[in-house]
């Protein structure tokens, strides 16, 4: 008789699927899963001891490097812990600002998630569509930080600058002639806001075509409903936060159940599924797109009508501006030492958590008044989605966890730190 | 409607009552201190209790506090922080507590209570240390395979012991002691709390 023995398969890090460097030991019952073991920290950079060693403003490049497909939603919760020690609020326009970017990022990351979720169980055009909506987003945080990705324009006490008046536009080039320029820029002509408003009026006939392609798709179907059930308590248990928590039915929404900056004032719904699989989990982010694009409208209207400072105007916190610091010796010694001593952040302890596109994204800062972090710890959203895959994964086959860490939507910048 | 801060520390005194070491209210966040022997407890009642419900573990932090105030931190060395979150109540608390013995730490397991606490306390052991009594699979999460030493300890250099390099005549990878000088580019510093305010020089 032939012996019968499990086998264990080495995924990753190099694979495809596995989003990132994560290596995960398989043990198999034939193609059933009897256990998954991750094996993270492949991309550990140590975020949070190189902040011990930062004064609190150089460490804010760090975090968009954490999960790097949500960039400014990390900083948010950086500043939110430092502005909740050093007792400031930023500005009002400063907080609608964030509120937007917040939700444009979402789109981002959820745009990403998508693609690269449905390229893994087989559907290869929505990738292509997700990505071209991803390149306007980009461009607007590239029109208001100078930086495609990694932004650093969330300062504790505000943003870092005012939109700007003229959205950049494309020039002709050996690869562009002018009539493809002419097209490139037709929603270009105006400011940044007239660029985002053009895109929220574009975006749910964007996301319409996802759905169209994906949502009723049989073998789309086939490969998430029934997968990776979790049950609400279940998913409290684990600590599963954001869509990951939504789809088994919670609903938990730090935005409207803790609101921070404005939230409290906008319009709208939170989207939850029923059953805990991979499908619902998908329709709520769906949802959410399209929610946070409505999130998105309100913020420009408002923005629209009402100008104002961006960033608050104590300059032991925020830089003061450029004229006012050539001109005036009091503004000089304040900007030399906001750059170079940093600010300081009174004695105290502090945890300020944003709805993060993934889930609850948490800053715990403990200050004892230096002018660099005592301790800094990064709550990252993903770390608990993929502590639990070994659970959400066991009696699957092996192609069912593909599905399932593409569901749990990880980025190992924020796993690993 | 969730609870203010106030009402939330009292309803802890009052359910928890002298297992309760120190409790205080800053910046609209509860945090209670509890010692390490009711640890486990304390964190099955939190969650058990009606009024209470902290179905939800958020985060749990080491904590090295040696060199706290640049030295000048009296008690224990290590600690672990939890952050809780109540979903049916909608309201949070921070929990401490200091491991009793600074050379060998070692607290209680909380995995039982929140299965989350798995990775949290396998993250808190690698990177400080600190030894959880009861964990299933207390194995490093983050550093390397075969990684000496908790990098987070403030003890710990920032740029390491050890670095890595493909070494040609061996043919292979190699570890080595470090050979980048430590830099401080911002000095830290502690200032009074009214430092450069107007009239004060």
């Amino acid at each position: 008789m032939a012996e019968i023995r499990n086998y264990t398969l080495n995924f990753g890090p190099q694979h495809p699927a596995a989003h990132g460097v994560l290596r995960l030991v398989l043990e198999l019952d034939g193609e059933v899963i009897e256990r998954a073991d991750p094996h993270v920290g492949l991309l550990h950079r140590a975020t949070e001891k190189l902040a011990e060693h930062k004064t609190f403003l150089q460490s804010v490049p760090y975090m968009d490097r954490l999960d790097y497909v949500s960039m400014m939603c990390n900083e948010h919760a950086y500043v939110l812990a430092i502005e909740k020690l050093l007792g400031i609020t930023p500005p009002i326009r400063a907080q609608y600002i964030r509120v937007m970017f917040d939700e444009l990022t979402r789109i981002l990351n959820h745009l990403m998630w998508l693609g690269a979720h449905a390229l893994d169980i087989g559907a290869m055009t929505v990738f292509l569509y997700a990505f071209r909506e991803r390149e306007d987003i980009m461009d607007m945080y590239e029109a208001v930080s100078g930086a495609r990705m990694h932004a650093a324009y969330y300062r504790p006490g505000g943003v870092y600058r005012d939109l700007p008046e003229r959205m950049p536009q494309y020039e002709v080039s050996p690869y562009k002639d002018a009539e493809e320029v002419k097209r490139l820029n037709e929603n270009r002509q105006g400011s940044l806001l007239d660029f985002i408003e053009d895109f929220t009026n574009r975006f749910p006939a964007y996301v319409d075509e996802y759905e169209t392609l994906l949502t009723d798709n049989r073998i789309w179907k086939q490969r998430t409903v029934g997968i990776g059930v979790v049950s609400p308590e279940r998913a409290k248990a684990l600590g599963l936060t954001g869509p990951m928590l939504r789809g088994s039915g919670v609903v938990w929404d730090l935005r409207r159940h803790q609101p921070y900056e404005v939230y409290d004032q906008l319009d709208f719904e939170i989207p939850v599924g029923r059953n805990g699989d991979c499908y619902d989990r998908y329709l709520v982010r769906i949802e959410e797109m399209r929610q946070a694009n409505r999130i998105v409208r309100q913020c420009v209207d408002w923005l629209k009508k009402n100008p104002g400072p961006v960033i608050v105007d104590n300059h032991k916190v925020a830089p003061p501006s450029r004229q006012a610091m050539k001109a005036n010796m009091e503004e000089l010694i304040h900007h030399f030492k906001l750059f170079t001593e940093g600010m300081h952040v009174p004695e105290g302890e502090a945890y300020a958590a944003v709805e993060h596109p993934k889930g609850e994204f948490g800053i715990y800062l403990i200050s004892d008044g230096a002018n660099k972090p005592y301790r800094l710890k990064i709550r990252p959203a993903g770390f608990t989605h993929m502590a639990a895959l070994d659970e959400l994964a066991r009696g699957h086959m092996i192609a069912d966890v593909v599905a399932i860490i593409g569901t749990i939507d990880i980025v190992f910048g924020d796993i690993d730190r | 409607m969730p609870l203010t801060a106030e009402a939330l520390a009292a309803r802890l005194q009052d359910t928890l009552g002298d297992k309760i070491a120190q409790s205080r209210v800053a910046l609209g966040e509860v945090t209670i201190e509890v010692a390490a022997c009711d640890w486990l407890e304390v964190a099955q009642r939190l969650r058990d209790e009606p009024g209470l419900a902290f179905d939800m573990l958020i985060d749990l932090a080491g904590v090295d506090y040696s060199a706290y105030k640049d030295g000048a931190w009296q008690g224990r060395r290590f600690a672990v922080v939890l952050h809780l979150l109540s979903v049916s109540k909608n309201h949070r608390l921070r929990v401490r507590t200091f491991c009793p013995d600074d050379d060998f730490p070692l607290l209680p397991s909380l995995v039982e209570v929140w299965p989350a606490a798995n990775w949290f306390e396998r993250e808190a052991f690698d990177l400080y240390g600190i030894v959880f009594e009861g964990h299933p699979d207390l194995r490093r999460l983050l550093t390397d395979y075969g990684f000496i030493g908790h990098p987070f300890r403030k003890d710990f250099p920032l740029s390491g012991h050890v670095e890595m390099r493909y070494d040609p005549e061996l043919r292979r990878v190699i570890y080595q002691p470090v050979t980048i000088e430590p830099r401080e580019v911002t000095p830290r510093i502690v200032r009074e709390d009214t430092y450069g305010d107007a009239g004060r020089g």
